[in-house]
């Protein structure tokens, strides 16, 4: 059967089809992925169309089943005008996401730095960073925040308060909120520590060897060395960071969905809400991805661009070139 | 004499040096050894940064063992004047720790094993297998993991409710077994990533000698993929046992009917206050009122068990992202 097929390609080997061997192994891939393609259909696809029905729709549960009549942008109207708790908790989850991703990521950053260097005991401080993203559940630290062990008692934030005193309102509200919750933010940067601390170990240290030959300081190494290589984890960590606090249940929008869908508005009403929170994540997340993306790509893009333009012209200038000759043979014809 | 004196002094002069460049050197450090001063930063950094981690957990743990008198006394902060152990034994009554228990560990044990199957089964064939659509049905895979839940869940609901999972644990199940199981997007680039760097050659080698698509699976990638499923089975574990939303809505039942047996740990602990009052009043036993200490010990609780878990495999936790390379690329 192989020499079959060899025999097959050998005459015209300048047409591209599947090989008989690679659609076996297209038809076993597609096998192994059939569970997720399944579950994506019936578990993604399909709920997001019929929530997306349901959110323009009012939605009667009653025994004999589901009544669903059409009511257009209804719901979403409601939503803007009467849902004022609902408002106001997304307004409070995008300003505290804003405040939360940089912080978050910045002391995961420090800290993966200071873990990286030569200490003693290493393991040991790993195992304490690591900590929360075992014990940290909802319950758990809604427990612990009602007991006030949110905020360290000792650390008087009224010294930062006189400290950024002269700042504007907005600002220094949220630095102060920075440090009375401080061990919330700490505890929700575990498994960013730890990318960030993998992807700087597998920085080549012949790198930073040669950057000290040549004078750098350990300063002018993270700058120059350390930030640039890890950029890609920055971005990585900050959607993580997104998509961890959207569905923390620390978060209280996702249990006023989930309340609201059993409450009296029903299933419309939670669908409309869940819909206008899924955009709000997505938008932040796309912002961020926009704002950390590689410049490189877009540097690329440019000489795509540039090299595009010059095929373009060269092949103008061939063109041309062949009009001249066909030209010049023509005037030779009719010269004869 | 005074040969004795200039020896002395060409002893000194070098002495002299060493206080003032070495310590500043010391100190400071040079290109190729870091300075003392740097080093009691960086552990003074990475200690206090260590005490606010570990605050919340020793507060918890203090707390619980102090009797009321101690949480009114204003002199006590830490240390309880005595270990009163009773708190313990009141919440252990109160969130019916061992039907608790047995709920955590079947609900987040089963899944964990299905999500890590069928996580395997797929992250296989996106890292093997060339097939048309893949880089589309990968960038679903990324858009799925951003989407939150609570667009899919009311549908999901009345699917489970049509199917009659729910109140199950088919309902957390049946997502897990259809590769959509909580953070299974994550699992599944764990896996993907991990697949792509065996070398190629291995299966060519074996499909020359006559291994099958599922037996290339099994015998070669299972093997060499040890790191990826320990780290899949740890995240996943934990991330099912502190699950509480999803668990909520579909095994438990919002309206928490009578009939229904599923608890887990996590929302025993998150209704704690309601059930601790109830079940003082039904057994009609002698359970102190409830106070901040009582609480502190279910959370402890709560938390024991993962942690105890934790501190005996932390070594595999922590190396095994490295090893699974959910960094990438």
């Amino acid at each position: 059967m192989a020499k079959k097929s060899k025999k097959e390609k050998a005459p015209k080997p300048q047409k591209v089809r599947r090989g008989k061997l690679a659609m076996r192994d297209a038809i076993a891939g597609y096998c192994f992925v059939a569970p997720w393609v399944i579950g994506v259909i019936l578990l993604v696809a399909r709920p997001m169309i019929e929530s997306a029905r349901y959110s323009m729709s009012t939605v009667r549960n009653t025994p004999n089943g589901l009544f669903v009549t059409f009511t257009g942008v209804e719901n979403y109207r409601q939503l803007w005008l009467n849902g004022v708790t609902f408002m106001t908790e997304l307004v409070a989850y995008i300003s505290r996401t804003i405040l939360a991703v940089p912080v978050i990521v910045v002391f995961a950053l420090i800290i993966a730095i200071l873990l990286n260097g030569k200490i003693k005991c290493k393991g040991l401080f790993r195992l304490i960073f690591f900590l929360p993203v075992i014990i940290a559940s909802g319950p758990v630290m809604g427990m612990l925040v009602d007991q006030g062990a949110g905020s360290i008692s000792t650390l008087d934030t009224s010294v930062i308060e006189n400290i950024v005193g002269f700042l504007p309102d907005a600002v220094s509200d949220a630095i102060v909120n920075v440090f009375e919750n401080i061990v919330l933010y700490l505890w929700y940067s575990g498994v960013q520590i730890l990318i960030f601390l993998s992807a700087i170990q597998k920085i080549n240290p012949s790198m930073y060897e040669a950057a000290k030959m040549d004078g750098a300081s350990g300063w002018e190494c993270f700058w120059k060395i350390t930030l640039p290589t890890i950029k890609p984890m920055i971005l990585l960590n900050a959607v993580y960071t997104i998509i961890f606090l959207s569905g923390n249940e620390q978060n209280t929008i996702i249990v006023t969905i989930r309340d609201t869908m059993f409450g009296s508005q029903g299933y419309g009403y939670a669908s409309a809400m869940a819909w206008v929170y899924a955009l709000v994540v997505t938008l932040m997340t796309g912002l961020i991805a926009l704002l950390l993306m590689n410049k490189k790509d877009q540097y690329a893009k440019k000489v795509k661009l540039v090299k595009k333009e010059a095929k373009r012209q060269e092949r103008m200038l061939k063109k041309a070139q062949q009009r001249g000759k066909k030209n010049a043979k023509k005037i030779a014809a009719y010269k004869r | 004499m005074p040969r004795r004196l200039r020896r002395t002094s060409a002893k000194a002069v070098p002495k002299q040096k060493f206080t003032k460049e070495k310590f500043h050197k010391l100190i400071f450090g040079t290109k190729e050894q870091e300075g003392l001063g740097k080093q009691v930063i960086v552990y003074i950094l990475l200690i206090s940064i260590g005490f606010v981690y570990l605050y919340p957990i020793l507060y918890m743990i203090s707390r619980s063992f102090m009797t009321r008198a101690d949480l009114l006394d204003s002199s006590i902060t830490w240390l309880p004047s005595s270990l009163h152990v009773k708190n313990y034994l009141d919440a252990f009554a109160g969130m019916d720790f061992l039907n608790a228990f047995k709920g955590s560990i079947l609900l987040s044990l089963l899944p964990t094993l299905l999500n890590v199957v069928m996580c395997g089964i797929i992250g296989y064939g996106f890292a093997r297998f060339n097939f048309p659509g893949k880089n589309i049905m990968m960038g679903i895979l990324i858009f799925t993991m951003i989407l939150p839940q609570q667009v899919v869940m009311t549908p999901n609901y009345r699917l489970y409710n049509d199917l009659g999972i729910l109140q199950s644990i088919n309902s957390l199940l049946l997502p897990s077994l259809l590769g959509q199981g909580i953070k299974a997007q994550l699992y599944i680039l764990i896996f993907w990533q991990f697949f792509r760097q065996i070398p190629n050659v291995l299966f060519e080698a074996a499909k020359i000698d006559g291994c099958g698509y599922i037996k290339s699976f099994v015998r070669i990638g299972i093997p060499s993929a040890a790191p990826a499923i320990l780290v899949v089975f740890l995240f996943s574990f934990v991330w099912y046992w502190n699950e509480s939303y999803l668990t909520k809505l579909f095994v438990m039942g919002v309206s928490s009917s009578a009939e229904n047996t599923w608890n887990t740990l996590v929302i025993a602990l998150s209704t704690f206050n309601d059930s601790y009052a109830s079940s003082s009043t039904v057994s009609g036993e002698a359970l102190t009122s409830l106070n901040e200490a009582i609480q502190m010990a279910a959370t402890v609780l709560c938390v024991g068990p993962i942690l105890i878990m934790y501190i005996f495999l932390q070594k595999y936790f922590v190396e095994s992202i490295d090893n699974a390379g959910i960094t990438g690329e």
